[in-house]
């Protein structure tokens, strides 16, 4: 199998400071958010990547610099070959680009209202002058919904269907790398459970590959090949998800796991996490994990653990055995 | 047998519209004892919010309590009005929203906010009020909740918010608690750390606490009984472990096969066809039978027997396989 996506040191920072008359009146530097801190990962063809975390993990903004929408700060990102940030032939990266698409959480947000759901379905194909008689009808026919649906507007669906013509938007232009940012986690859980039939069933007949980002575990272990939990910002532990929720290696996937409501969880009494995720401005040094951390020793404070492989999984841990 | 903190007796919420009435409440009945915790699930649109906020009269003209009693402590209080309705809430009912920013005055400090519901609720001065909002604060894990007092909201965290809105919600120690959807807007650290909160002060104080959530493995560790709904109509109710485990409405049994949980080791979900019928478009007979697979004639023209004995809302509940 080949690495369709291979992600290497890949780091974003922004600048969060104050307006520089703030800055002077208030003696203060600037300020340097980071968000995603030096990960790496790889995609197989076909297979379904998962990135889950918490909220400020970065997750999202590593969605984002794959498909373009943001630059990294360092690093790299090849997609099918082609360096991204790097590559000088601009007919090569939009080459590699059209074989990227996205699908965003809310599907209220990310459809234009005053457009037609043709229009906004070819879009991807008519910007780049390609040819879209009868492109709309068939996709929409592809996702479960009907060919004569074209000419409505987006407010005449539910969310699940709004879901449905955003996939429908995302396959317009026959990509192969289909990055979904929260799919389902606007949508009710049995429609919840129509769009994840839909993404799984287009997977194996078109031969896509997922990068899915999301922070429900549950729908991860259901949909993911293999999993990448973030910590603000880093990647703590990758790991196919049989091992990962059978025996997790990082002490922050442990707590993810434990804390997660589970269905047969009945009156689960367990000590629920402590503390909160630090801010990212001002990380904790060494492992960013530390301080919450049951296991911290001196090392972890003073030393930023590096990715191990043990067993199948890989954790950047010290601790981790 | 002890009267229920809250009894809903065939509670009905109607919206007059241009293009008829609208139910998006239908002869709900549940009860809720001191120290339960009742959840009350449902999917966008079921009534599973709308029967909460007509519990502590906060529908929103047009819609109006139509029919049915709500009791609270053996004592009517759907009929009140005004300022009877203000001096009640917050005094005998709590609430927690699901974003605990919307639900905290921007200008004022949380301590303010504190002592001005205890002010209002409880026959005590303000220096005892300060007191307790300070151990209020403390209750709720919030740290250096001396120091913290004179913060104003958007100097914490989501978590820490929503604990703020709960030490709020408790601070004039209410015998009911609703809870619409408290930790949808969390991080999961963060709910588990909040559900064990709210499941030990009510614990403690005997509240009894109504959660509503669409998060069917919160239901499972927090709640005690747990009410289904669809359509605004009650499909389901009945212990949790039961209900969850050996559903006897087919709706019930759907939704918990549709979660990715379930599934667990296969390749496709379970899958409800179709979706919630809207409040304008209600079909004849029982609301789940163009989605229901063992719907037969009389599902098509009888609505649903009305929950009052039986576990689930269904003319053909389903008969646990175990037992057999």
């Amino acid at each position: 199998m080949t690495a369709h996506v291979t992600v290497r040191g890949l780091t974003r920072i922004f600048d969060v400071s104050k307006p520089l008359l703030n800055r002077i009146l208030e003696r203060r530097g600037k300020a340097f958010l980071t968000a995603v801190s030096e990960v790496d990962f790889e995609i197989e063809e076909r297979t379904t990547y998962a990135l889950v975390g918490e909220s400020g993990s970065g997750k999202s903004t590593i969605g984002k610099m794959l498909v373009g929408l943001l630059n990294p700060s360092g690093g790299d990102v090849e997609v099918e070959g082609v360096n991204l940030a790097k590559e000088t032939d601009g007919d090569k990266v939009a080459e590699v680009r059209s074989d990227i698409q996205m699908i965003f959480q809310d599907p209220y947000a990310s459809l234009n209202p005053r457009w037609r759901v043709r229009d906004i379905i070819v879009e991807p194909v008519a910007s780049k002058g390609g040819d879209t008689k009868g492109l709309a009808e068939k996709l929409l026919e592809q996702v479960g919904l009907h060919p004569s649906d074209a000419g409505k507007f987006p407010h005449e669906f539910s969310g699940g269907q709004r879901q449905r013509i955003c996939i429908a938007r995302a396959l317009a232009s026959n990509p192969r790398l289909i990055v979904c940012d929260e799919p389902t986690s606007a949508l009710d859980v049995s429609v919840q459970a129509q769009v994840l039939n839909l993404m799984s069933d287009l997977k194996d007949e078109l031969g896509l590959t997922y990068l899915l980002i999301t922070h429900d575990l549950t729908v991860v272990r259901h949909m993911a090949d293999r999993i990448g939990v973030l910590y603000l910002g880093r990647l703590v532990e990758e790991a196919d998800p049989e091992t990962l929720f059978t025996d997790p290696k990082h002490p922050y996937s442990r707590m993810l796991l434990d804390a997660a409501p589970r269905m047969d969880g009945f009156g689960r009494e367990v000590p629920p996490p402590t503390g909160e995720i630090p801010d990212p401005i001002d990380p904790p040094s060494g492992c960013a994990f530390h301080p919450r951390c049951p296991l911290a020793a001196d090392i972890c404070k003073a030393e930023r653990p590096q990715m191990r492989l043990i067993g199948t999984s890989k954790v950047a841990c010290h601790l981790a055995e | 047998m002890t009267t229920p903190v809250l009894s809903i007796r065939n509670l009905s919420v109607e919206i007059p519209t241009r293009q008829g009435i609208l139910k998006p409440v239908d002869r709900v009945s549940y009860d809720i004892a001191a120290g339960e915790i009742l959840g009350v699930v449902g999917e966008s649109g079921a009534g599973k919010s709308m029967a909460g906020n007509a519990v502590i009269g906060l529908l929103n003209r047009p819609a109006h309590i139509a029919g049915g009693e709500i009791r609270l402590n053996g004592a009517r209080i759907d009929p009140l009005e005004g300022e009877e309705m203000r001096r009640m809430r917050g005094k005998e009912i709590g609430m927690i929203f699901q974003d605990p920013l919307t639900s905290l005055n921007p200008l004022l400090t949380i301590g303010d906010q504190l002592t001005e519901t205890m002010l209002t609720h409880l026959p005590i001065g303000r220096k005892e009020a300060e007191k307790r909002a300070v151990a209020a604060l403390d209750e709720v894990g919030i740290p250096g909740a001396k120091e913290r007092i004179d913060s104003y909201p958007h100097e914490f965290s989501g978590g820490m918010r929503q604990r703020v809105v709960i030490a709020l919600a408790l601070c004039a120690e209410p015998s009911l608690v609703i809870a619409d959807e408290p930790t949808t807007a969390l991080d999961v650290s963060v709910q588990a750390q909040i559900i064990a909160l709210l499941k030990r002060l009510c614990r403690e104080r005997g509240t009894a606490v109504m959660l509503i959530t669409h998060d069917m493995g919160v239901i499972a560790e927090a709640a005690d009984r747990v009410a289904v709904m669809y359509a605004g109509r009650l499909a389901e109710l009945g212990p949790v472990r039961e209900v969850l485990t050996e559903p006897r409405h087919p709706y019930t049994h759907g939704l918990m096969a549709s979660t990715p949980l379930a599934s667990q080791g296969q390749t496709r979900l379970h899958q409800i066809p179709g979706s919630m019928p809207k409040l304008n478009y209600m079909p004849d007979g029982c609301a789940f039978h163009p989605r229901c697979p063992r719907a037969a004639d009389k599902c098509r023209t009888a609505p649903a027997p009305t929950l009052t004995d039986g576990r689930a809302a269904c003319w053909f509940p389903m008969v646990t396989e175990a037992a057999e």
